[in-house]
């Protein structure tokens, strides 16, 4: 009987499985595509070695491989850990990933949730992953686990500013905060009256561009702002205690969150899941045209894998920065660039309309 | 039955007692992090314990001795040519080098010289025990700071070395080569032109590293001014090797007191750096590579025709005296006093190791460091625990 609402409005309830589904997919299969590719395949090429060969033609099989060993292994609680905490924290990691994947469009009508302010929304929901990892270090009752929780706090909420005010430029320029709204602002713009390659923003917003994806990168926490972390200084920072099961939840939010910050960044500005517009006029389409839906994941994918290449690549080149240094970064470099960034943009934005 | 309990008794009593100290420790200011003793930044089993303020570190102290061995001991009861195989494990990655003083101390003591020959290649296999050493820490200091990939690159080019020492001696890491008054056997055919190849990877190598850390921004930042070590402190505190030439001591055993290996008949450039910091260490490490290579290719070009051992009774019998030899390895200077009661077994073996002494500083090196910081200074200072602990 509780249950009656799920039976009274049959179309959404449909709806909202099928939706939750394809959310699923879209938060893990990119994440396995990238770990497969680039953190197993890719690195081991960097540094002159095979990577996985065993598990199925060319070990493509070796995250399932992975996946299985975490699920067998113990799932273990230190002694003096606050035993609900430590068990809910990689819950609210996930769920930070989960929340920013539902806003980000994947075509025409192919998008989960389409919020009028969708920018903002996704800006805020990255931020909840800093209350898992705070309760991750602290819950583990234990000293690595401690500073790298503390470590993570102090830097996420630093770079959490750079993000925004990086992303603010794309907004300004767009008119709006939609993210449906600024890829189509992307494809109709023009550059110089040429819209055969419409206009990415990342043409115009260059140092926006910049500075996101480096205020990215210390979003995830990889190197060279992997402080939490950490492996050779704090073990593994706030995950050091963590095993099993709810490791493997540490770990998919990591790279899923990485994919799904490459799919903001697509769409914020190398166009979204829109192809350039010289290619609507070769197959003597609309912009939106429904068949974008099944091709705009594709696009989409295409564009996460450029991104988060330049993300994995940065990961095992750099080494990475003390806690300090990378404060400073962010409040002498960073924020201050992003504002003048922000000043410029409006002006133009001004002085050419 | 009763032991048990009583050790039962006892574990708990400590147990209650190490609750106590985390309660003091909640309460008062600060917090000690225990380093170790199985710690990823620490390869080995090296223990440091600091006190923390924040992220600063108030005081560190280092606490050796998990991984001892018991060389010095149980050397007495080896004869000579067995002791070689003992301490080859000091410090593992240049074990070659661990050999040499030991028999040149024993030569010294029975009156014996290896012929030239010998001591030309002694002096190519202690070399390349250096460059095989030295690699290692050139990659390792990167994985410190945080950057995985030039580790890998220093396993593959170390390789090259590890290739012709295995085919020269037979053994990859542990030789057991040198013997009183020679070495056991000479080199294969084809050898010479083989290692000249191999030390060419090196250099290819030592290029790539400056490339890749040296000219590194963030690498820069996180080693200069980092862990300074003023010349008279080094000194003070008994520093050698590259650690000490790297605060602007140019003192080097090869070139000073060249007994018994063939370094005087080669050209080469001792480097120091002036700054004593970590950026220096790392520097002068590297150019160290860079000389040892040079200094293989030269003796590569002169070794001498001629015997490889010198007339060695067959059981050897050293006679009563005592002699101390030092040399300069590549963790710094390795020194043996060696005392014989005239037996076929040394009566005492001191062993003076390099990495004991050099980590002697870092109580006063960490202080007020951060945690960060600690790691850095730690690997650049380029201890082996087996060179610690023996």
């Amino acid at each position: 009987m509780m249950l009656a609402w799920i039976w009274s409005d049959w179309p959404w309830t449909l709806d909202t499985v099928v939706r939750l589904i394809f959310a699923i997919v879209v938060v893990l299969l990119p994440a396995g595509v990238t770990v497969y590719l680039y953190l197993f395949k890719m690195v081991s090429f960097m540094q002159s070695r095979l990577g996985p060969m065993e598990a199925g033609p060319y070990g493509s099989m070796q995250l399932l491989a992975e996946v299985g060993k975490n699920l067998q292994k113990e799932d273990i609680f230190p002694a003096k850990a606050d035993r609900t905490i430590f068990a809910l924290a990689p819950y609210v990691v996930l769920m930070s990933t989960f929340l920013l994947a539902v806003v980000i469009p994947f075509g025409p009508q192919a998008t989960f949730v389409n919020l009028d302010t969708g920018v903002f929304f996704a800006l805020a929901v990255s931020s909840v992953s800093v209350v898992g990892v705070i309760m991750a270090g602290w819950a583990s009752a234990s000293k690595y686990s401690l500073l790298g929780g503390l470590r993570a706090a102090g830097q996420l909420i630093a770079y959490e500013l750079p993000l925004i005010l990086a992303v603010v430029g794309v907004v300004i320029q767009a008119g709006t905060l939609n993210l449906q709204g600024i890829v189509t602002a992307q494809t109709q713009g023009e550059i110089f009256g040429f819209g055969g390659l419409g206009h990415p923003f990342i043409l115009t917003q260059f140092i926006g561009f910049f500075i996101f994806l480096v205020a990215v990168q210390a979003e995830l926490t990889q190197v060279p702002f992997d402080m939490p972390i950490a492996e050779s200084e704090l073990v593994s920072g706030y995950m050091t205690e963590y095993s099993g099961f709810r490791f493997l939840m540490f770990f998919i939010a990591e790279f899923a969150t990485a994919n799904i910050f490459a799919f903001l960044g697509a769409t914020l500005f190398l166009g979204g899941w829109q192809v350039p517009p010289f290619v609507h006029d070769l197959l003597g389409v609309d912009a939106n045209w429904q068949y974008f839906n099944l091709i705009g994941p594709g696009v989409m994918l295409f564009k996460m894998l450029v991104l988060t290449f330049v993300v994995y690549w940065v990961r095992f080149t750099f080494p990475r920065f003390r806690e300090d240094q990378l404060q400073k970064f962010a409040w002498k470099f960073l924020i201050p660039l992003s504002l003048v960034n922000i000043a410029i943009t409006g002006v133009l934005k001004v002085a050419f309309s | 039955m009763t032991a048990i309990s009583d050790r039962r008794q006892l574990a708990y009593i400590a147990a209650q007692a190490a609750d106590a100290r985390v309660n003091i420790e909640l309460e008062a200011e600060g917090m000690t992090l225990n380093i170790g003793p199985q710690h990823p930044a620490t390869h080995g089993t090296l223990r440091i314990v600091a006190r923390l303020d924040g992220e600063q570190v108030v005081e560190a102290n280092p606490i050796m001795g998990y991984m001892h061995r018991g060389y010095e001991k149980l050397a007495e009861v080896r004869t000579y040519p067995q002791v070689t195989a003992l301490i080859n494990r000091i410090d593992w990655l240049g074990s070659f080098a661990n050999e040499v003083p030991f028999i040149l101390a024993s030569e010294q003591l029975m009156g014996i010289e290896a012929p030239e020959r010998a001591q030309h290649i002694r002096t190519i296999l202690f070399e390349m025990a250096r460059i095989a050493n030295v690699t290692l820490f050139l990659g390792d200091m990167g994985v410190q700071l945080g950057a995985v990939t030039p580790i890998f690159y220093a396993f593959r080019d170390r390789e090259h070395i590890l290739n012709q020492i295995e085919s020269a001696t037979g053994g990859r890491f542990h030789p057991n080569f040198d013997r009183i008054g020679g070495l056991k056997d000479d080199l294969p055919a084809g050898w010479i032109d083989e290692t000249k190849r191999s030390l060419k990877e090196i250099r290819k190598f030592c290029d790539q590293m400056e490339d890749l850390i040296i000219g590194n921004e963030i690498f820069q930042a996180r080693t200069r001014n980092i862990g300074v070590i003023p010349a008279d402190i080094a000194l003070s505190y008994g520093m050698s090797g590259a650690n000490l030439r790297a605060s602007g001591v140019d003192w080097d055993l090869r070139r000073d007191s060249p007994v018994g290996l063939a370094y005087d008949k080669v050209d080469w450039k001792v480097w120091t750096h002036t700054d004593g910091d970590s950026f220096a260490r790392y520097w002068v490490r590297l150019q160290e590579t860079r000389e040892s290579c040079k200094i293989v290719e030269q003796l590569l070009d002169t070794i001498p025709s001629g015997p490889i051992m010198a007339k060695v009774p067959r059981i050897i019998k050293v006679p009563a005296g005592e002699a101390f030899i030092e040399t300069e390895n590549p963790l710094g200077v390795m020194g043996y006093y060696v005392v014989s009661q005239g037996g076929l077994e040394p009566f005492r073996v001191k062993i003076r190791s390099a990495s004991f002494s050099n980590m002697s500083i870092s109580p006063w090196l960490l202080k007020g460091a951060y945690v960060p910081d600690v790691i850095t200074i730690l690997a650049s200072l380029y201890f082996i625990l087996g060179d610690i602990d023996r």
